[in-house]
């Protein structure tokens, strides 16, 4: 009995990190899909990686600049887990894919890249696997506090025609099924991540959009700050826990 | 532009069973999905991975439109001496890519 129990500790301890009970959707996934995320040749959001180093270095626009000409790689460490932030040159938050698209523009002046392109999430994705391993760290900028109040509003709204909020099923019912699928907790630990479903990789927007159409509301549109928002409230509702970009999900 | 991640091992024992791993970006598209026009997406998938060691054939697989997007093939094949294990993708639409690696077998 004694040993039993001794048993169940020990893998009671496991299964906590610390004293963090927050799980990331890794932890949810099965083993299989761990092993891919984990294996840098099967992660699948490591093709679009090496696309992203190779635009990195690729000269673009009328000032005919790469981001390697003003950005060394180094530099890039620990942006992706400390967005989104205010953007320099001005007072609106964005996203770390918002911010290449105006680095894209003003910077290199070249043609814009589209929303959920492949050149724009691969370059987001080689920004994002430069914090990989690191806690996820929003900045303590006041001006986002009101970001955040509006997102932390908009997860705790009922909205379409289904009336569910984003908490009734990632806070109330994280852990128990939804159509034979696990719910997770809807921590942004690993965007832009692979998922099966897409079969490519996409980022949270993407993701906030498919929530949405599946409580039957209407997406907001692609620009609309609402997605920031929401990612500047859950980024800090994840504060603390490993960002693991890029990740793969069943 | 070809995007390809191979795993193979550096260095095997001659006679020695290794796994090597291919994945490439492609999506494989099918040929019965619509467009959000309604209109068929025309089908554009590869269709044969081979795997050379040495020049010498020693996988060959036909892939059908029922492998998803950016396929992951994973074999065995024994050790049998140095060189260069070459894996050629080749597909609709004029598809060819080719990759190498080196291997030395003591």
């Amino acid at each position: 009995m004694a040993l039993l129990s001794v048993v169940f500790a020990a893998s009671f301890a496991m299964a906590q990190v610390g004293a963090d009970k927050r799980r990331s959707g890794y932890q949810d996934m099965g083993q299989a899909l761990q092993k891919m995320q984990d294996d840098d040749t099967a992660n699948p959001g490591m093709l679009f990686v090496q696309l992203g180093q190779q635009l990195w270095a690729k000269p673009a626009g009328a000032a005919n600049k790469s981001c390697a000409d003003c950005h060394a790689v180094a530099d890039m460490k620990s942006v992706a887990a400390r967005y989104p932030a205010i953007a320099r040159d001005g007072d609106k938050p964005i996203d770390l894919e918002g911010r290449i698209r105006l680095c894209r523009t003003a910077n290199q002046q070249a043609e814009p890249l589209a929303p959920e392109s492949r050149d724009l999430l691969s370059l987001a994705a080689f920004v994002a696997i430069q914090s990989r391993g690191l806690p996820i760290a929003p900045p303590d900028d006041p001006r986002l506090t009101p970001f955040r109040e509006q997102g932390a509003a908009i997860y705790q709204r009922r909205q379409g025609q289904l009336n569910l909020s984003c908490a009734i099923c990632h806070d109330d019912n994280a852990g128990k099924k939804l159509a034979g699928v696990t719910i997770p907790e809807a921590h942004p630990t690993g965007y832009p991540l692979y998922r099966l479903e897409w079969q490519a990789l996409g980022s949270l927007k993407r993701r906030l959009r498919n929530c949405l159409i599946g409580i039957r509301a209407e997406a907001y549109p692609y620009d609309a700050v609402e997605y920031v928002a929401l990612e500047i409230y859950l980024m800090d509702r994840a504060r603390g826990m490993r960002f693991e970009a890029p990740g793969v999900r069943p | 532009m070809t995007n390809v991640l191979i795993n193979a091992p550096k260095t095997a024992r001659k006679g020695e069973v290794i796994e090597l791993k291919a994945l490439i970006l492609h999506p494989m598209e099918t040929g019965f999905r619509p467009g959000t026009n309604g209109r068929i997406i025309p089908r554009n998938i590869i269709e044969r991975f081979t795997a050379s060691w040495n020049g010498s054939e020693i996988l060959r697989m036909d892939l059908s439109p029922a492998i998803s997007a950016n396929p992951f093939v994973s074999f065995f094949a024994v050790a049998t001496e140095s060189g260069k294990i070459t894996f050629r993708w080749t597909g609709d639409e004029g598809f060819a890519v080719e990759e190498s690696v080196a291997i030395d077998v003591a």
